[in-house]
């Protein structure tokens, strides 16, 4: 659990993080959206005491990150940044291996941890290994950037803008890759990301800053139909609410018993995908199916009842 | 790439021969000497002056880039930021100051032989370095850094595990730079008794001997080449061991350092 208690950071005139007050349970994902010079970055720096905190105090499992040198707190937070930030002089086995060497751990067992990770990636352990940044695609070396952060098992992953720089097929299959690899080793995430969508799609609480201030912090849905300020709001995009409240729901959870024709949705896409679905096919219900065996049928008029609004 | 080699190859091996037995060159030399006078310089042995001269330069370039990568490192820190105007301008007056003046005002000092020679090479020397090692420091990509930080790094890890290394290429030329120049500048050392190829030069100039000084000319600008190529290739090795790779493995298929997993030093 980390405890972000009344932060603020000034520099010079500037106040760049105003006593911002959040918690982020353990095993969550917690996104922070903001525009450029919102504070975002800062707030996030203050985890990792890569940046100081003026006045306030962050705690991890109730205790205070001053308690120990911030190179040794580091140690034990993944760190992912932009653009990934591998050694360009070392290995990719060797970029992965930062902190498990920072840590002493022996040779057998960071090899191991280390092939373990580029597995975890779908990088060929044998093909990966040796190879140099350079020679990796933006994709594989962003996967490497958190294979990295992950190394020594970190009970907490750090991300500035980990997606920035992919191009946004390459960008979503990264999301939905480190979604999977969150639920199967309960890392709790704190990302920074300027893009509502992908808070949306990986975030269990958004944190919305706005000039130092954090505006609202809460849960997608929450954000999403009740928006504490007209900067949220904006920030969400009033066009665009319905379908981002289709995107948190699975069509499988919205399905009912009737009968539809066609071709079969599977449970686990997203509501609005379903609802994207029917409109191009033209019908108005369609059956799901979860694990290729029929379980129901989703009809528009459930998906249009999802899409609304509180009144 | 292999006539290139060769054609080192021939130059080493000339050069040595040459300083092992000089005499067989006489036939060479014997035009430029005039009125019957010796057409090898004799009164010292050419391969002790060639060896001194290069030990020479070696102390003096070794001492340059400890002092001088050292003072780079220095203001390269937070602490250290403001040694920065100092340090440059120690460098450069190292660099502005004529050896010859330098070999003048430190002989009272430290007398005639080698000492005033090796002070003077070595003022010369910092320029080159302190100016590469401090580009090579200071222009470290800011992801690189923040990465250094953000995994725990402590300030002497992040120093001699990230910073050093990637500056190493272009501290190297630095380092090159200065050998080249000690190499042809020592020769000077002899106007004030070391023991260098100046000698020769100074003999050939005062009996008006121009086989002499042809000859020291030549075995000084043959190190220079050879030993700048070598200092070359080195820089090469160690800065593109990333690029050398890729044309290792052209096809794609299995990297040749694969065997080198975890071994993070």
């Amino acid at each position: 659990m980390i405890e972000i208690d009344a932060v603020t950071k000034v520099y010079g005139e500037a106040t760049v993080v105003d006593a911002v007050t959040a918690t982020v349970p353990s095993g969550s994902v917690a996104a922070i959206v903001g525009t450029s010079g919102s504070g975002k970055s800062t707030l996030l720096r203050m985890i990792n005491r890569l940046v100081d905190p003026t006045s306030g105090a962050v705690r991890i499992d109730g205790r205070d990150t001053r308690e120990e040198p911030p190179h040794v707190l580091r140690r034990r937070i993944g760190y992912v940044i932009q653009g990934n930030g591998l050694f360009p002089h070392r290995t990719v086995a060797q970029n992965i291996a930062t902190v498990p060497v920072l840590l002493d751990w022996d040779k057998r067992r960071i090899a191991a941890r280390v092939d373990e990770l580029l597995e975890l990636f779908q990088l060929d352990p044998a093909e990966f290994r040796g190879r140099m940044p350079h020679e990796l695609s933006g994709g594989q070396q962003q996967r490497v950037g958190v294979a990295r952060g992950l190394a020594a098992g970190p009970n907490i992953l750090l991300m500035d803008e980990p997606f920035g720089a992919l191009d946004p097929i390459i960008r979503a299959k990264a999301q939905d890759d480190l979604a999977a690899i969150q639920k199967r080793l309960g890392t709790t995430i704190v990302l920074v990301t300027h893009d509502m969508e992908e808070a949306i799609g990986l975030g269990d609480a958004i944190g919305v800053m706005d000039e130092g201030r954090l505006l609202q912090f809460a849960p997608p849905e929450e954000i999403i139909a009740r928006p504490a300020s007209p900067f949220v709001e904006r920030l969400v995009g009033a066009a665009d609410r319905p379908f981002r409240l289709l995107s948190l729901a699975r069509c499988g959870d919205l399905a009912g018993p009737s009968a539809a024709s066609g071709p079969a949705i599977d449970a686990d896409t997203s509501a609005r995908d379903a609802l994207a679905d029917l409109l191009w096919s033209a019908r108005d219900a369609a059956p799901v199916a979860r694990d290729g065996v029929i379980v129901g049928s989703v009809t528009r008029e459930a998906l249009e009842a999802k899409a609304a609004g509180p009144r | 790439m292999s006539i290139g080699l060769a054609m080192r190859a021939a130059a080493a091996a000339l050069l040595v021969a040459f300083l092992v037995a000089p005499q067989a060159f006489t036939f060479a030399f014997a035009p430029f000497a005039e009125g019957g006078a010796p057409a090898i310089y004799q009164q010292a042995d050419m391969l002790d002056l060639a060896l001194n001269h290069l030990a020479l330069v070696a102390a003096a370039v070794g001492a340059a880039t400890l002092l001088a990568v050292g003072l780079a490192i220095l203001v390269t820190r937070p602490f250290g930021a403001e040694f920065l105007p100092l340090s440059r301008a120690i460098a450069n007056i190292g660099q502005t100051f004529p050896p010859i003046a330098v070999l003048a005002l430190t002989v009272p000092t430290l007398g005639f032989g080698a000492g005033p020679t090796l002070f003077a090479l070595f003022l010369y020397g910092l320029l080159p370095i302190f100016e590469n090692a401090l580009t090579g420091l200071s222009t470290l990509r800011p992801a690189v850094r923040e990465a250094a930080l953000g995994v725990g790094m402590d300030a002497w890890q992040r120093l001699t595990r990230v910073e050093l290394p990637l500056a190493a290429p272009t501290i190297l030329a630095g380092v090159r730079l200065s050998v080249v120049i000690s190499i042809a500048t020592a020769t000077i050392g002899s106007t004030v008794g070391a023991s260098t190829l100046g000698e020769v030069i100074i003999a050939g100039l005062l009996s008006n001997n121009l086989a002499f000084i042809l000859q020291g000319g030549l075995v000084v600008g043959a190190m220079a080449v050879l030993v700048s190529d070598g200092l070359t290739q080195l820089e090469r090795l160690n800065g593109a061991r990333p690029r050398g790779f890729r044309r290792g493995a052209p096809t794609g298929a299995g990297a040749p350092q694969g065997g080198r997993q975890g071994q993070g030093h």
